[in-house]
């Protein structure tokens, strides 16, 4: 017999789940078993408590409830944005029809591909990370480190539930499939590359909360714009958490960054790595390398899936509503970017829907920048001459028309002899990593911080940065 | 205006195109098209060229023969008009049709000669084509589906197929595969006459095997008598039986669906499904005593007469659900009566229904199977299930009686192991596990247990059994994704999965050469502006794209 679970008390929710026996059932299988991975895929270290923030409702005010809280005991819960009675299909050949309340039995297995796809990022990260917990720089990272890993559970949950409340059996056999399926395995890896990647020091974490996790940003933005709207209210609901995570990437290198400025202007060098600070040419490759993984997870620059998927309204781009033309882009163009084999670059016109994956990508490359313009104005404060620039979107590529090729972060294409020349400035060495993680000492003390980052300016949930923010065993 | 629905309800008292004359054991079936009676206005049914309408009423006479005169042992075909047989079909009615409308009149005919053959097998109604005159194309297909094929000797009368030369399609209702399957006409002989507009006469047509004999023209009435009578000395057919009337059916025609006594189709015309439903026996009364009124017989004919107008008048409906309701002991007590009666009406109807069911086989439309409680799919009507692409079956209650004990079911007998073979020769479980037969032996030993939803998915008898939770959604879910895929590509793929294993006549004809002849229908060299359907009678002559595809 499955477990008896009492959904109102352990899983807070607005999709009336006490009622739905459907439902129900198919939690009854899957929560169990989402436990066992998590016992086993979630964080390594152990804690009495967290200082969590846990989803209660979708309203604009007190959505989160913070709390200590014993991390298995987490209440992973159900939440769709609110919905709009009048809300349109916005886009592609049903533009202006009423949105779908159910799936449409033509879209059923594109939609469930994309939510799978989708789906299957969220557990891949909380499996990244796992080991993290053993070497975070303060209380404060640690809390922060649990957060982020309770929300990709729940945004795993989010997933789940379109799985379980709208396709069926299939749905429910490829719920299970999200926890049979980890990140690195050599037999059942994550479904996209960048969450088969090791997470494995803090700065890493950093830069992936800031591109890879900037990306899930994206690509809920555009799942948001669905013409099916329990999608679309779902990842509404999952962008107000995103946030957060975001937050933790953008302000985690800011830390870094702000302690190596500090360390370089102390001892007036840049070569900081003898004391204990990270020297900026590391945290440039470490940028080169997570920005560019994350380019990857736009996909193929051009796309008929895209395409189809937005003509059948399924996938919108960002911010769908406020752009300024058709909506069905069959007769508009747009110019890609191409490298040459002969080392030069050119313009190709095509018709903009086969470009969606590059609009998408285009909207997530300015967003990118303003990190980049942030930290750059640290070292301007610290006078400090150097500066942090994103690579061309060519560079270190396996997906898409760059793949072939060998892109310099400056754009230069060039021969394979150069490339394997310039690859130690440009991606972090075995040395480099070796010396991040050497400087990986766990920093458990009350109000205490790992020498290589600098502490927040502010606490969580207007606690300040001393504050016990986990109870360790 | 949309056209009126076509109606398949005939009589031979009011036959426009046919004389039907029933002479002892011999009928006389003559061809008399009257050439302004076209079942749709704008065309001229010259030289006993015939359309849908022509065909509706020689289908009449062929069920009417079986069912009517159990004297009759031997069916002449032949034509009322002189020095022509019959041109086939009428070419301006093809040139205007539209495509669905062009494939379906073909696949009826076919079914229609297919029939011919059927009764010379399995009724003791020895088919015999008396060619008098010019026989072309359709005209020499309706010969070829004959046993026998005589024609007059008058050194002008030819038998031919002039599709590919002359109008750049295939004589598609079986030429092509009887000539050489069924007749064994050396292949070269097969592409010489083939390719020859004019046909073959005389001798030569006896040596090349296109016909059985030549005879001149004033022994031609008598001869045709003697091999008749030949014929009909050899049949099967029982002595002094009477025959029974096959009385209008009784049905209901609305605009969202059609009801017979035993059968109903309701239509959802925005999702394009027709859900089909058919009653079990209330009254499971002997054939014998009650004649056209008993129960497998008028579903039969019910069920006939459903599928031929929602293919004809319906090409929108694109997926039919097939229900049942009805206690599954009755129709297996029924089943039992007509199976085991050796008697001829019995044998008519067990070879109806199978007929019935090959024409579902053939059915160009997604096929759907809902097993539900209350459902008889037991026997005979298991058939019905088995001949759809997919079975569902509903594990858990009734959907609208959550608190009822009743459950799904689903009954093998006898019947599903080989009376009613399909077109491939095979039983429709042989074809289900083909290369399987071990499964099929294991079924037999389920005769008459009640399978419910857990047996039967573990028995391979249902592609799925959701409970009453998942049951609306899945079923929906299926049907949507249904809908929105290439009417054109499902017809290809259910064809090509619903016949399985061996070729035979029945399967080349449906699953090939009226694929090919689908195809090049399309094509601009025949239905294009200066394809040579459009040009025939023109004076113009075809235009042709060169490039072989």
């Amino acid at each position: 017999m499955p477990e008896k679970i009492d959904y109102d008390a352990k899983i807070p929710n607005n999709v009336n789940l006490s009622e739905d026996r459907r439902l129900q059932r198919a939690l009854e299988g899957w929560q169990p078993r989402f436990l066992n991975w998590w016992g086993e895929m979630g964080p390594t270290l152990e804690t009495h408590d967290v200082y969590l923030r846990t989803a209660i409702s979708v309203g604009r005010e007190g959505w989160a409830h913070f709390d200590h809280v014993h991390v298995p005991d987490y209440r992973w819960g159900i939440f769709l944005a609110e919905r709009d009675r009048d809300r349109r299909i916005a886009f592609g050949e049903h533009r202006g029809e009423p949105v779908w309340q159910q799936v449409p039995g033509e879209y059923r297995a594109d939609l469930q591909r994309l939510i799978v796809i989708q789906g299957d990022t969220e557990p891949a990260s909380v499996e990244q990370q796992k080991l993290l917990g053993l070497t975070a720089p303060s209380l404060y990272d640690l809390r922060n480190l649990f957060q982020v890993n309770v929300e990709e559970g729940r945004h795993l949950w989010a997933m789940v539930y379109l799985l379980h409340a709208y396709f069926g059996r299939e749905g429910r056999d490829e719920a299970e499939g999200l926890l049979l399926r980890n990140s690195g395995s050599p037999d059942t890896p994550r479904i996209l590359g960048a969450f088969n990647e090791e997470t494995a020091d803090w700065l890493a974490f950093y830069m992936f909360t800031y591109f890879t996790d900037r990306d899930g940003k994206y690509q809920l933005g555009t799942l948001k714009e669905s013409s099916f709207d329990p999608l679309s209210r779902t990842c509404e609901f999952m962008l107000k958490e995103e946030a957060h995570h975001m937050f933790v990437g953008t302000t985690g290198v800011d830390r870094v960054v702000t302690r190596s400025a500090e360390l370089i202007s102390e001892h007036d060098t840049l070569d900081i790595a003898a004391h204990g600070g990270i020297p900026l040419d590391i945290i440039q490759k470490y940028l080169n390398f997570h920005y560019s993984v994350s380019l990857d997870l736009f996909g193929s620059e051009t796309s008929t899936n895209a395409a189809n998927y937005y003509t059948a309204g399924l996938k919108g781009r960002w911010l769908e509503t406020r752009r300024k033309d058709d909506h069905q882009l069959t007769d508009e163009s747009a110019l890609l970017p191409k490298p040459r084999t002969d080392g030069t670059w050119e313009e190709r016109e095509m018709q903009a829907i086969l470009l969606l994956n590059l609009d998408l990508r285009r909207e997530y490359i300015a967003d990118c920048e303003t990190g980049v313009k942030r930290w750059n104005r640290i070292l301007a404060d610290h006078d400090i001459s150097f500066r942090f620039a994103l690579p061309h979107p060519g560079f270190n590529r396996d997906v898409g028309i760059n793949s072939g090729h060998h892109v310099t972060p400056d754009g230069s294409i060039v021969d394979e002899a150069t490339w394997l020349a310039g690859e130690p400035r440009w991606l972090p060495t075995a040395e480099d990593l070796a010396f991040v993680r050497s400087l990986m000492h766990p920093v458990y003390e009350r109000g205490k911080i790992a020498s290589w980052v600098a502490p927040p300016r502010q606490g969580i949930n207007g606690k300040p940065f001393d504050y016990e923010y986990v109870h360790l065993v | 205006m949309a056209p009126e629905a076509v109606s398949f309800d005939r009589h031979p008292d009011s036959y426009r195109h046919w004389r039907l004359r029933v002479d002892g054991p011999i009928a006389w079936l003559d061809l008399d098209v009257d050439s302004g009676g076209g079942i749709r206005p704008g065309y001229e049914l010259k030289l006993n060229s015939y359309d849908l309408g022509v065909d509706i009423e020689l289908y009449d006479a062929t069920q009417r023969l079986r069912f009517s005169h159990p004297e009759v042992r031997a069916v002449v075909v032949g034509s009322a008009k002189d020095k022509v047989f019959c041109a086939g079909a009428n070419i301006r009615m093809l040139a205007a049709s539209p495509h669905e409308w062009k494939v379906n009149f073909c696949k009826f005919t076919n079914e229609t000669r297919n029939g011919f053959e059927d009764a010379s097998e399995h009724s003791g109604q020895t088919y015999l084509a008396a060619v008098n005159g010019t026989c072309a194309g359709g005209g020499y297909e309706i010969a070829l589906a004959c046993e026998k094929i005589l024609l007059v000797d008058d050194n002008s009368s030819t038998v031919a197929l002039p599709e590919v030369p002359l109008l750049g399609v295939l004589p598609g209702t079986g030429g092509l595969t009887r000539v050489v399957d069924k007749r064994h006409v050396r292949k070269d002989r097969a592409d010489v006459f083939a390719t020859r507009p004019d046909g073959v006469k005389g001798r030569t047509a006896v040596e090349w095997g296109l016909v059985d004999e030549i005879v001149p023209r004033r022994d031609f009435a008598e001869t045709v008598r003697e091999r008749a009578l030949e014929a009909a000395r050899a049949s099967a057919r029982p002595e002094g039986a009477t025959g029974i009337d096959l009385p209008p059916l009784d049905r209901t025609v609305t605009e969202d669906g059609l009801r017979y006594q035993n059968v109903s189709a309701r239509f959802d015309r925005g999702t394009g499904v027709a859900t089909i439903t058919v009653l079990g026996p209330r009254d499971p009364s002997d054939p014998r005593e009650t004649g056209a009124a008993s129960w497998l017989l008028a579903l039969t004919r019910e069920l006939d007469d459903l599928i031929l107008r929602l293919r004809t008048n319906e090409p929108g409906l694109g997926t039919w659900l097939l229900c049942s309701e009805g206690e599954a002991d009755a129709v297996r007590a029924h089943e039992d009566l007509v199976l085991h009666a050796d008697h001829w009406l019995c044998n008519e109807i067990v070879h109806y229904y199978k007929r019935v069911l090959k024409r579902l086989d053939v059915t160009s439309r997604s096929l759907v199977a809902l097993i539900e409680p209350g459902s008889c799919f037991t026997g005979v009507l298991l058939e019905l299930a088995l001949a759809c692409d997919r079975q569902y079956m509903l594990d858990g209650p009734p959907i609208d009686d959550e608190a009822s004990e009743d459950r799904a079911s689903l009954v093998l007998t006898e019947a599903n192991f080989g009376t009613f073979p399909m077109g491939n020769g095979l039983s429709r479980l042989d074809s289900r596990f083909y290369g399987d037969p071990g499964q099929v032996e294991k079924l037999r030993a389920e005769i008459g247990r009640p399978l419910s939803p857990s047996d039967a998915d573990e028995l391979g008898m249902v592609t799925m059994a959701p409970d009453d939770l998942d049951w609306e959604d899945e079923i929906r879910i299926a049907l949507e994704g249904r809908a929105s895929l290439s009417p054109d590509a499902l017809t290809g793929m259910e064809a090509n999965h619903r016949f399985v294993g061996p070729e035979t006549i029945e399967t080349k004809i449906f699953g090939r050469l009226s694929a090919w002849q689908n195809w090049i229908f399309t094509r601009p060299n025949a239905s294009g502006e200066e394809g040579a359907l459009r040009r025939y009678g023109t004076g113009q002559k075809a235009v042709f794209d060169r490039k072989r595809v």
